[in-house]
């Protein structure tokens, strides 16, 4: 079942990488085509040296090739860096403001989700709506500057911009995760509703059991499989997240090179972290798929 | 339909409110020159950055422009950019889904997978490939929302066709020799065109806020124009000598998405009859 899973996972993942390949194929304009022109005789030797000058299939193995060994080849705008180099460089940094977001997007969804749903209806409830529904419609292009102003001119508690200090990542990692906690707040507000009133909820209360071991050991596993089949789109989500964060606070990350090399239509830069977040998209969903049939026993039985 | 369409609008006094506030961003950005006596694009040399007063009632930005103006400009260019995309969407989902629910099959699963395949991928990097391969302007930005937002229309219509493929009055078209395409376009689309409106709505604060997103990065809506997205950018370089560039656009577009939001899910609710609560 696993092996059958990873196949695809491996027939999709080439699928998308030749959809990239092919998408930027498409494009007009070469890296050579500046604003000050070449002579021929010189962009032709440089086009022969990238082997841009090959028939369009013969680049697309050579591409591949590289690929499979890990080589995601020279960076077409900045000197003296190669792609992978500038995505060593940047990983770690966007890895951890998008892993740090996912936590503290859980934490607080899952804990303003069930107490909204512990008292539906109520005052309660209606604050934490509230506040969700505004959550889903500040985003990040919103937040993120706005706590500049708030929190590093007016206040002074944070620093504004680049990475050095633990301080320096609150802000990014807080401001990526909001929408996706008030998102991830209504799903579970609606998911713990519903398995509240479940019968075996029921015979747990009439046995006597506390309140936050029903909601932990009856409720939670139930509630959970919303969530966690929401997390495909929830790192999707989270990655438009942290290149936004990484532009507002100037982080070294790589959705700042992937939005730069857009801006200077660097294509094997472009290529290279469209394959790199393609790839980690894919696994994502991969181990949440892992993850649901685990939870859930209905999934189980049938497999 | 109207008191339906009522209800939803006016249901409540949130929904209310909702409804009151979008109506008034609407009208301001179809009427913005007019009611500020400014066009977006005129500099005010006297009044460079300078705070909200009776004569520029938002303020000016850095070359001195209104801003008030601009946002309603900005809005209208938000606006249609969203309907537009919207448009794009259904006319490529709608036809997709209808045509893999009818045949189903094998062509049903080719084309679903595909779509599944592009579900994997993060809207953003779509978008950002669509946008390096067109180039920047305003029309492949259509191009990326729209290629990318029809997914969601394609999988509903694919529902709702396969829960009337096998109806009577389709398969009375069948024994009437009906061909593929005129059962497809005659009888299968009329029918789902319904929920594959709503949820085409429902798509609409999305498209804002991608489009916003895109254009905050430099990578939309390109100067001179200037969309929501533009202007919060503008506001986020200029923030600390003049806070009121980035707070009013920014709160315009918090509150336009909000109102959709809110509209869109009541709507939703009005018009599903599985999430009805007893």
């Amino acid at each position: 079942m696993i092996l059958r899973r990873l196949s695809v996972l491996a027939v999709t993942f080439l699928a998308i990488v030749t959809l990239i390949f092919g998408l930027l194929r498409l494009a007009p304009g070469g890296p050579f085509d500046g604003e000050r022109a070449l002579p021929p005789e010189i962009e032709a030797n440089l086009r022969a040296a990238y082997h841009l000058d090959e028939p369009v299939p013969r680049q697309y193995l050579r591409w591949l090739g590289n690929l499979l060994e890990g080589d995601l080849g020279p960076s077409f705008s900045q000197k003296d860096f190669s792609v992978n180099d500038l995505i060593a460089e940047g990983l770690p940094v966007s890895l951890t403001i998008g892993v740090l977001a996912l936590i503290i997007a859980l934490f607080i969804g899952v804990i303003a989700g069930t107490t909204a749903a512990r008292h539906p209806g109520g005052m309660i409830d209606g604050l934490i709506m509230s506040v969700v529904s505004l959550g889903l419609a500040i985003p990040g292009i919103i937040a993120a500057p706005v706590a500049v102003l708030v929190f590093a001119i007016l206040l002074q508690w944070l620093p504004a911009s680049g990475i050095g200090s633990p301080a320096h990542y609150i802000m990014p990692c807080v401001t990526a995760a909001l929408p996706y906690a008030a998102a991830i707040a209504r799903l579970v507000r609606g998911a713990v509703a519903e398995s509240l009133l479940e019968p075996h909820v029921l015979t747990a209360r009439s046995k006597g059991l506390p309140e936050l071991r029903i909601l932990w050991r009856h409720v939670m596993p139930l509630a959970a499989l919303p969530v966690v089949s929401y997390l495909g789109p929830l790192a999707a989500g989270l990655l438009t997240g942290t290149v936004v964060v990484e532009t507002v606070f100037d982080l070294p990350g790589i959705g700042r090179y992937f939005v730069q090399a857009a801006l200077n239509r660097d294509y094997t830069l472009v290529m290279g972290v469209a394959v790199v977040y393609a790839g980690m998209i894919l696994i994502f969903n991969f181990l949440a798929d892992l993850t649901y049939r685990v939870l859930d026993p209905r999934i189980r039985a049938l497999a | 339909m109207s008191r339906r369409l009522k209800q939803i609008c006016c249901g409540s006094a949130v929904a209310m409110a909702a409804s009151v506030l979008l109506l008034c961003i609407v009208l301001l950005t179809l009427t913005s020159t007019s009611v500020s006596g400014f066009n977006a694009e005129d500099v005010d040399w006297e009044s460079l950055e300078t705070p909200p007063d009776d004569r520029h009632w938002f303020g000016t930005d850095l070359v001195g422009r209104d801003l008030f103006t601009r946002i309603a400009e900005g809005g209208r260019l938000s606006l249609s950019i969203a309907l537009l995309a919207t448009g794009i969407s259904v006319l490529i989902g709608v036809p997709y889904g209808a045509i893999a629910g009818y045949i189903g099959g094998r062509t049903d699963q080719l084309m679903m997978r595909l779509v599944d395949t592009l579900y994997a991928l993060p809207f953003v990097l779509v978008v950002i490939l669509i946008v390096v391969v067109v180039g920047r302007n305003t029309w492949a930005l259509f191009a990326g929302l729209g290629a990318v937002y029809w997914l969601d229309i394609a999988r509903i219509v694919r529902g709702q066709t396969l829960r009337i493929r096998n109806a009577n009055f389709i398969l009375a078209a069948r024994a009437l020799g009906a061909t593929t395409p005129w059962i497809v376009f005659r009888h299968i689309l009329p029918n789902v065109a319904g929920p594959a409106l709503v949820y085409a709505t429902l798509t609409v604060p999305g498209i804002i806020l991608a489009e916003s997103f895109l254009s905050f990065l430099g990578l939309g809506v390109q100067e001179p124009d200037a969309s929501w997205g533009v202007l919060i950018a503008d506001g986020t370089t200029t923030m600390e000598s003049a806070p009121w560039t980035l707070l009013f656009p920014a709160t315009f577009l918090a509150i336009t998405v909000w109102s959709l939001n809110l509209l869109g899910d009541r709507l939703r609710d009005a018009y599903d009859p599985a999430r009805v609560r007893a």
